[in-house]
């Protein structure tokens, strides 16, 4: 059986035209342009992706959620999401508001239900577990307005021109697809770089008593250096077609920005894919994090505190290639020392790629390498 | 901060988790015992009774845009 929807119920909005009546004859002063981000965090609420959330989160959730890592009604929940408006920003409870995308076309109508403050510095410590700028998330959350409104989301607006939407399903249609495999267990794999041979090999350890993988690149902003949407995608294409017999895979997109939350982002990674039917969800070292704000597997050890998240963690060590044991290995299988093993650090393997080298093929697959090569840009600059 | 209230528990059950935590790693106290129970019990509950969130109608045409894309 797929999970059950966070929270009990898949919350699933109204989609409409972007012409639809709802979205005119709105006063410029209750149009709210936000951000990729933002525009990325609607419609993940419209598809049901963040159930049980139907919109924005008012202050008491907020406040439960950074305590004590749940929803006021005690639903496990662990980072909050809010919708941060300038103080010039004038509506007030009970306006209903048009938001848009950069670009003024409509994205959703928002009842407003509170307006409040939060303080920044506490939301970084509790989500972030550090004040540090220099960490990404707190970066964001200190250049973001401390003043929030909360409501819910009354209709959303389709957004044609979407060049994943083929490759983007929304949880309804993954639980459909789920069933028609007649798939009951199901782990799903965060990932947000092109495939390594590491990956695969976890995907496949977990295949081996699991009936499918849910393969879900998060796509979005991204940092300098990074690989492209568009070559992630393509990558885990090729590794599919190769390397996975047929009915064992399911790859779909999830628009979302990485916070780097480390811990608290893992629920929140397990929370939305537990949304999408899978029964079970990867996670590795570090999952999550950035730099050395977390330590190895708090990301895994946190699952410890929620024992109704209604999906299980697989927990895995890095796997490498080992010389001695000819083959795909983890400190938990080989016994063997650090220099029989083959690593590659993410730069150096960037390094080659974009030299046009091919990377050892204990490190990628050779038709992972060639689509990521044959991309004229392969990197975001 | 938490908020708590209080719940009554039979003494000699209360005497009973302290002695089985007294030997697990992991809980703080009976407290926090029992809300680790409660909510995995508690969890376990709700989701038998989850409705299914379509329709067969709505999984018609589901089906179709999934075979559109050639997912099935
Ligand atoms: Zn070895």
């Amino acid at each position: 059986m797929v999970s059950v929807p966070h929270g009990g119920e898949l919350v699933q909005l109204d989609v409409v035209d972007p012409s639809h009546d709802a979205f005119n004859g709105y006063d410029k002063s209750l149009m709210l342009p936000v951000s990729k981000e933002t525009e990325a965090t609607v419609l993940n609420i419209a598809s049901g992706i963040l159930s049980p959330l139907t919109g924005f989160m008012g202050e008491e959730d907020c406040k439960t959620v950074l305590d004590s890592m749940r929803l006021s009604d005690d639903t496990p929940w662990s980072i909050p999401v809010l919708l941060h408006v300038a103080s010039s920003f004038t509506p007030q409870v009970r306006d209903e508001i048009v938001l848009t995308d950069e670009g003024g076309s409509p994205l959703a109508n928002l009842l407003i239900d509170e307006r409040f403050k939060i303080d920044r510095k506490e939301y970084a410590e509790k989500v972030y577990g550090t004040s540090d700028p220099a960490h990404p998330g707190v970066a964001r959350i200190f250049s973001s307005p401390d003043s929030v409104l909360a409501g819910r989301i009354r209709r959303f607006a389709a957004r044609p021109g979407d060049p994943f939407s083929d490759v983007t399903l929304a949880p309804r249609e993954t639980r459909v697809l789920f069933g028609e495999k007649s798939w009951r267990t199901i782990v799903a794999f965060q990932t947000r770089n092109p495939p390594h041979l590491s990956h695969e090999y976890v995907q496949k350890t977990a295949l081996a008593f699991a009936d499918g993988l849910f393969i879900n690149p998060v796509l979005g902003k991204k940092k300098v250096g990074d690989f492209r949407d568009e070559v992630i995608v393509a990558a885990y294409k090729a590794l599919i077609r190769n390397y996975y017999p047929q009915n064992c895979c399911v790859l779909s997109v999830l628009h979302y920005e990485m916070q780097y939350a480390g811990p608290r982002e893992a629920i929140m990674h397990a929370i939305m894919r537990k949304n999408f039917g899978c029964t079970h969800i990867a996670i590795g070292r570090d999952h999550a994090g950035v730099g050395s704000y977390y330590r190895p597997y708090a990301a895994q050890e946190i699952f410890k505190e929620f024992p109704d998240l209604g999906i299980t963690p697989l927990f895995f060590r890095e796997f490498f290639y080992c010389r001695k044991c000819a083959g795909m290995a983890n400190e938990k299988t080989c016994p063997h020392g650090e220099d029989d093993h083959l690593t590659i650090s993410g730069t150096r393997l960037r390094e080659l790629l974009d030299g046009g080298e091919s990377p050892p093929k204990e490190v990628m697959r050779p038709e992972v390498a060639s689509v990521i090569m044959s991309d004229p840009d392969p990197f975001v600059r | 901060m938490t908020k708590y209230t209080t719940v009554s528990l039979p003494v000699t059950l209360h005497k009973r988790v302290e002695r089985l935590i007294a030997e697990k790693e992991g809980f703080k106290s009976v407290s926090d015992y029992v809300t680790y129970v409660l909510r995995e019990v508690v969890a376990m509950h709700e989701t038998e009774k989850t409705p299914a969130p379509f329709t067969s109608k709505d999984v018609e045409v589901i089906k179709s845009r999934l075979k559109a894309l050639g997912y099935i």
